[in-house]
């Protein structure tokens, strides 16, 4: 119980930062809008179905402006100094990757939740269906756990932002491939029944990566 | 210590071994090249011709996953024990590996190119995981390059290696569902795969002595490897004095 106020704790300082800064969450809507514009006039004037190119369209403006987040999320605190007062205080470090974990979440979801009815007006498919959602929130578990780790690991690193993403993508194909398949065959109409085998496959990625960062983290940021 | 001019018992035998290991791989491109029968159910003779690259295909494929493992388990030897050794055996081993896994995936595109009609057919499962986990292990090299202190870059080159590891099994099991073609080579191929033929006792031998050889050829690599990086110390640490003198 005492674990989870810290973590929480953890989560309100980084909500209530954004909530007075709006640098996180304000770059990562505007990255995710453009990129779903962009990806209408790219692929307009080839694709005759739509549906052929959205579930990529959605997946990649997803990872693109996620990523945009979860470089800020340590990058904030090492610049501003307070990496040190969080390693200082006194609780399992663990608690530091749970509690930014969660605020990483967070903020993807917000940007998931203005992105899919965007993409909707401007595809023309409705997209805000619960089993879409699931899959979305699955894939969106294992991308902010394995990229809250490798988000304080590149903190350390000489080219910060730009190690990220070097870092992140190769390990994230097994999401993108998962969401992207489950995506398109729930816009094709079919069942989550249908695409079990993805869910389950996102299901076994979030468990797996979450407790290999979770156990990994402490060494990420061991001085 | 006198390193500089009596050879220990150890330099010998690796030595040794380094020049066994040359031998084998004459051998070796002999079993393959020459001696093994040729694929008798491919149809043309370029397929059939070009199969013989599957000896080494399959041997650098081996080693480098068994390289990306070695780094794995390294990587966790080292952040419990803080040994620098383990984190040369990391480094070593992937440096190896990446090497193996791109002949590993060039010589698949040679393969595939008469075979499938294609260069790069990112219909095939395997060589597209192969092309990610490559992917992975160059951003592990790219990440040491980043860090400057040493201890820091063991420490997270580990945490890398160790997710990437994780991550290699999954990455093939969701290419593997995402499309599959490539031939199931021992025993019959599925039906929608192609260019798979049924293996004769003497490939199945050539191969193992292929694979055996390569093993060695890696563990070769890696002591000149490791004994490279700690020489590089050694001198390292000469510098420093010398400059404090």
């Amino acid at each position: 119980m005492d674990y989870l106020r810290k973590v929480g704790a953890i989560v309100w300082k980084d909500v209530t930062a954004e909530l007075r800064t709006k640098d996180i969450l304000s770059s990562m809507l505007v990255f995710a809008l453009l990129s779903v514009v962009i990806f209408q006039f790219a692929f307009d004037l080839r694709a005759d179905n739509v549906r052929l190119v959205l579930p990529g369209v959605i997946w990649i403006s997803i990872t693109f402006s996620g990523v945009l987040g979860l470089s800020r999320s340590f990058i904030l605190e090492q610049d501003r100094g307070s990496m040190e007062g969080l390693l200082l205080a006194p609780m399992d470090r663990s608690a530091i990757y749970f509690g930014k974990f969660l605020g990483n979440l967070l903020f993807i979801f917000i940007m998931e939740l203005v992105l899919l009815p965007v993409a909707s007006v401007f595809f023309n498919i409705w997209l805000l269906t619960p089993s879409l959602i699931l899959v979305l929130v699955l894939g969106t578990f294992g991308f902010a756990a394995v990229g809250t780790l490798f988000s304080a690991l590149s903190i350390n690193t000489r080219a910060r932002e730009v190690m990220l993403p070097i870092l992140l993508f190769p390990i994230m194909v097994p999401v993108l491939i998962a969401g992207v398949r489950a995506t398109g065959s729930l816009l094709d109409g079919e069942t989550l029944g249908d695409i079990s085998h993805w869910l389950r496959l996102l299901l076994a990625y979030d468990a797996i990566f979450f407790a290999a960062a979770f156990l990994l983290f402490d060494f990420v940021v061991e001085e | 210590m006198g390193t500089s001019t009596k050879r220990s018992v150890a330099d010998t035998i690796w030595l040794i071994l380094a020049v066994i290991s040359a031998i084998m791989i004459l051998i070796a491109l002999y079993l393959s090249l020459i001696w093994a029968p040729e694929a008798s159910n491919l149809p043309t003779e370029t397929e059939r011709l070009v199969q013989r690259v599957f000896y080494f295909h399959v041997s650098a494929g081996w080693v480098g996953f068994f390289a990306f493992m070695v780094t794995a388990v390294a990587g966790i030897i080292y952040l419990i024990t803080k040994k620098r050794r383990w984190d040369f055996i990391a480094l070593a081993s992937v440096e190896i590996g990446v090497t193996f896994t791109t002949a590993n995936v060039i010589s698949g595109s040679i393969w595939a190119k008469p075979t499938w009609n294609t260069w790069w057919p990112w219909n095939d499962p395997r060589i597209t995981s192969a092309a990610v986990v490559l992917l992975i292990y160059i951003a592990y090299l790219m990440l040491r390059n980043s860090i400057d202190d040493p201890e820091r870059r063991a420490r997270l080159a580990a945490v890398y290696g160790i997710i990437g590891f994780i991550s290699v099994p999954i990455t093939f099991l969701s290419i593997r569902w995402w499309r599959t073609i490539h031939p199931a080579v021992v025993g019959t191929g599925s039906d929608t795969s192609q260019g798979g033929f049924d293996m004769a006792p003497d490939m199945a031998t050539a191969l193992m002595f292929s694979v055996i050889t390569f093993t060695l050829l890696y563990f070769v690599l890696l002591r000149l490897r490791v004994r490279l990086e700690d020489q590089r110390e050694q001198v390292e640490d000469i510098k420093t004095r010398m400059l404090e003198e």
